[in-house]
C-alpha cells in the first residue's frame, strides 16, 4: 500500500489534483461572469492579483495570514463590483469585440498599476501550512499540508457557490437574471444589481485563488503572477464549457492531472503545447464545451 | 383601473403606437385586438415599463407608471406574461413559481398551494424542468408565475399562440374564472379575436399603431366593418 501511495503515477495524480483545483477555481470565476453577462473577463487574473496585493498590504501590521485573506476577498468583491459598474455596464449589447478589447486593456492597466505601486519583484508570502510533503515509510507522498489546504479551500469555495446558487433566493435571482434578464425584470428581479453581484462573486473567487497561488513560495506574488494560472484556467473553462460550473470543476482537475503526466513523462516545455492542443481539439469536437448540453433549450 | 393616455411609441423611424388612449376597468377583461404589427405587444411592453414611450402616460389608479422600471411596476401590482410565455426552461416548475413569488405578500407555501389548485397539472409536474412541459402547460406556468405575486392587473400577451383550440378554450375559461373570483383586471392581447371577445367585457382594436375602436366587447364583435377590415373575421 505504502509503495503504491509513493509511486510515481500516484504522485502525478496528487500533484495534478493540487494544480487542477487552482485551474478549476479560475475557470469557475470565468464561468460565473460568462453565464451572467456573456463577457470573457480577460482581466480576471489581474483583478485577483490586485486584490491579493491589497490583502497582503495588511499583512505587515497584523502579521495574520487569515486577516490578509479576508481583506483580499473584500478587495476582490469591491473591485469586481466597481469593474462591472464602471467598465462593463457600458459594454452590454455592444459588438462582441468591444468587451474583449476593454478587458484586455484593463488587464494591462492593472498589471502596470501594480508594477508601479508594488514593483515587479516577487514577494514571498508566509505560507500558513508546511509545503514539505508528508512521509510514508521514509518516502515522500506527493501531498503536503499546504497542498491539502489548497484542495480543501477549493472544495469549500465550490460548495458554497453551488449551495448559494441552488438553494437560496439570491441564487435563484442570480440564475434567473443570467438566463432570462427581461423575464426576470418582469418578475421584480433587479437584474442590474444581480449582474454586479455576479461580478463581485467571481472576483472574490479569483482573489481566493490568487491568495493560494501567491502563498506558494515557488511562485510568490508579482504583477504577472496570475497570467500563467489564468491561461490554464481559461483553457479549462473553454474545454469544460463556459456555461457549466461543473464543467469548470471537472475539466480544471482533469487538465491539472493530464499536464502533470505530460510534464513528468514528456517534457515540462510540452505542457503549454499539450494544453493548447487539448483546447483546439475540444473546440473542434465540442465547441460548446465537453460538459455543456449540446442543445440547451431556452423558452 | 389602468389608464392609458395619449401613448406614442417609436422604434427609430417606425412609429409603433400613435396617441393611444383607453381605460381598463378594475375586475374586467379588456381585449386588445388587431392584426400583426398593430402595436399590441408594444402596448403591453410600454405599460410594464420595458419600452419607454415618446409621449403619453400610463397610470394604475392614481399612480403614474410611466418612467418607472419594469421591476418597480411589477412590485406595484402589474404582472406581465410576455409573448412566447417567457418560462425559464432550465428551471423546474417550482423554481419558476418561487421566482414569481419573491415579491408576493403571501407566504410561499400558500402561494404555491393556490396556484396548484388553479393549475393542478403544475402540482403534478413541480419537480420537472419547464423545458419538458407542453405548450399549454408552459402557458399555465407563465400565468401561475405572474399570479403568485398577487398582482391587481395582469397583462397577457397572446396566450393562445401555438396552442390547440381546445387548450386555448380551457385557458380562456381559466382567465375568465380568475377574473371573476379574484377581481383581477386583465388586459388580454390576442390575434385570436373570437376567443378573446368571448370572455372580454371591453375590446380595443389597434390598426398600424392607432386605436380604431374602443367599446363593449359585444359591440366590437358585432361590428361587421371592424370584423372584416381590422380583425380578419370573415364568416
Amino acid at each position: 500500500m505504502s509503495s503504491f501511495l509513493t509511486s510515481r503515477n500516484v504522485a502525478d495524480v496528487l500533484n495534478g489534483i493540487t494544480n487542477g483545483v487552482i485551474y478549476s477555481l479560475v475557470a469557475l470565476s470565468l464561468v460565473l461572469v460568462w453565464r451572467s453577462t456573456r463577457i470573457l473577463n480577460f482581466a480576471q487574473g489581474a483583478m485577483a492579483m490586485i486584490a491579493t496585493y491589497v490583502g497582503f498590504a495588511v499583512l505587515a501590521p497584523t502579521t495574520n495570514y487569515w486577516v490578509s485573506m479576508v481583506v483580499a476577498i473584500l478587495a476582490g468583491l469591491l473591485l469586481g463590483g466597481l469593474t462591472e459598474r464602471v467598465i462593463v455596464r457600458g459594454l452590454y449589447g455592444k459588438p462582441e469585440i468591444n468587451p474583449v478589447v476593454a478587458m484586455v486593456g484593463f488587464l494591462l492597466v492593472l498589471e502596470s498599476v501594480a508594477a508601479a505601486i508594488w514593483s515587479t519583484s516577487s514577494r514571498g508570502l508566509p505560507t500558513p501550512f508546511s509545503m514539505v510533503d508528508w512521509q510514508l515509510n521514509h518516502k515522500p507522498v506527493a501531498m503536503s499540508p499546504f497542498a491539502l489546504y489548497e484542495i480543501v479551500t477549493a472544495v469549500i469555495v465550490m460548495t458554497v457557490i453551488a449551495l448559494l446558487f441552488q438553494y437560496t433566493k439570491l441564487g435563484l435571482r442570480l440564475r434567473a437574471a443570467a438566463l432570462a434578464p427581461e423575464v426576470s425584470r418582469l418578475l421584480g428581479v433587479r437584474v442590474g444589481r444581480m449582474l454586479t453581484l455576479g461580478w463581485m462573486l467571481s472576483s472574490a473567487v479569483g482573489a481566493i485563488t490568487a491568495v493560494l497561488v501567491a502563498s506558494n513560495y515557488f511562485t510568490g506574488l508579482t504583477p504577472t503572477a496570475m497570467d500563467g494560472v489564468f491561461a490554464f484556467g481559461f483553457i479549462a473553462a473553454a474545454i469544460g464549457g463556459l456555461d457549466s460550473p461543473v464543467g469548470a470543476l471537472l475539466s480544471g482537475i482533469s487538465l491539472g492531472i493530464i499536464l502533470q503526466f505530460v510534464g513528468d513523462y514528456l517534457n515540462s516545455n510540452a505542457i503549454i503545447l499539450v494544453a493548447l492542443g487539448m483546447l483546439v481539439v475540444s473546440l473542434m469536437v465540442r465547441p460548446n464545451g465537453v460538459f455543456t448540453r449540446s442543445a440547451q433549450r431556452r423558452v | 383601473m389602468i389608464s392609458v393616455t395619449g401613448l406614442s411609441v417609436s422604434y427609430g423611424a417606425v412609429q409603433a403606437l400613435r396617441d393611444v388612449s383607453f381605460g381598463a376597468a378594475t375586475g374586467e377583461i379588456t381585449a386588445v385586438l388587431g392584426a400583426n404589427g398593430a402595436g399590441k405587444t408594444t402596448l403591453l411592453r410600454t405599460i410594464s415599463g420595458l419600452v419607454a414611450p415618446r409621449a403619453g402616460t400610463v397610470a394604475l389608479d392614481e399612480t403614474t407608471l410611466t418612467g418607472r422600471r419594469p421591476e418597480d411596476i411589477v412590485r406595484r401590482g402589474v404582472g406581465h406574461v410576455p409573448e412566447g410565455r417567457g418560462v425559464i426552461a432550465e428551471f423546474t416548475v417550482e423554481e419558476n413559481l418561487r421566482l414569481g413569488a419573491m415579491i408576493s405578500p403571501m407566504p410561499l407555501r400558500d402561494g404555491l398551494d393556490q396556484q396548484y389548485q388553479w393549475f393542478p397539472v403544475l402540482g403534478e409536474r413541480r419537480k420537472q424542468a419547464a423545458a419538458t412541459l407542453s405548450g399549454g402547460e408552459r402557458q399555465m406556468l407563465a400565468m401561475a408565475r405572474a399570479l403568485i405575486a398577487k398582482p391587481s392587473v395582469l397583462l397577457l400577451d397572446e396566450p393562445s399562440l401555438g396552442l390547440a383550440p381546445l387548450v386555448t378554450a380551457q385557458l380562456m375559461h381559466t382567465v375568465s374564472e380568475l377574473c371573476a373570483s379574484t377581481g383581477l383586471t386583465v388586459i388580454l392581447v390576442e390575434q385570436n379575436a373570437k376567443s378573446a371577445l368571448r370572455i372580454a367585457s371591453r375590446a380595443v382594436v389597434l390598426y398600424l399603431g392607432r386605436l380604431v375602436a374602443d367599446d363593449v366587447a359585444e359591440v366590437v364583435a358585432s361590428d361587421d366593418q371592424l370584423r372584416q377590415y381590422y380583425l380578419g373575421m370573415v364568416e
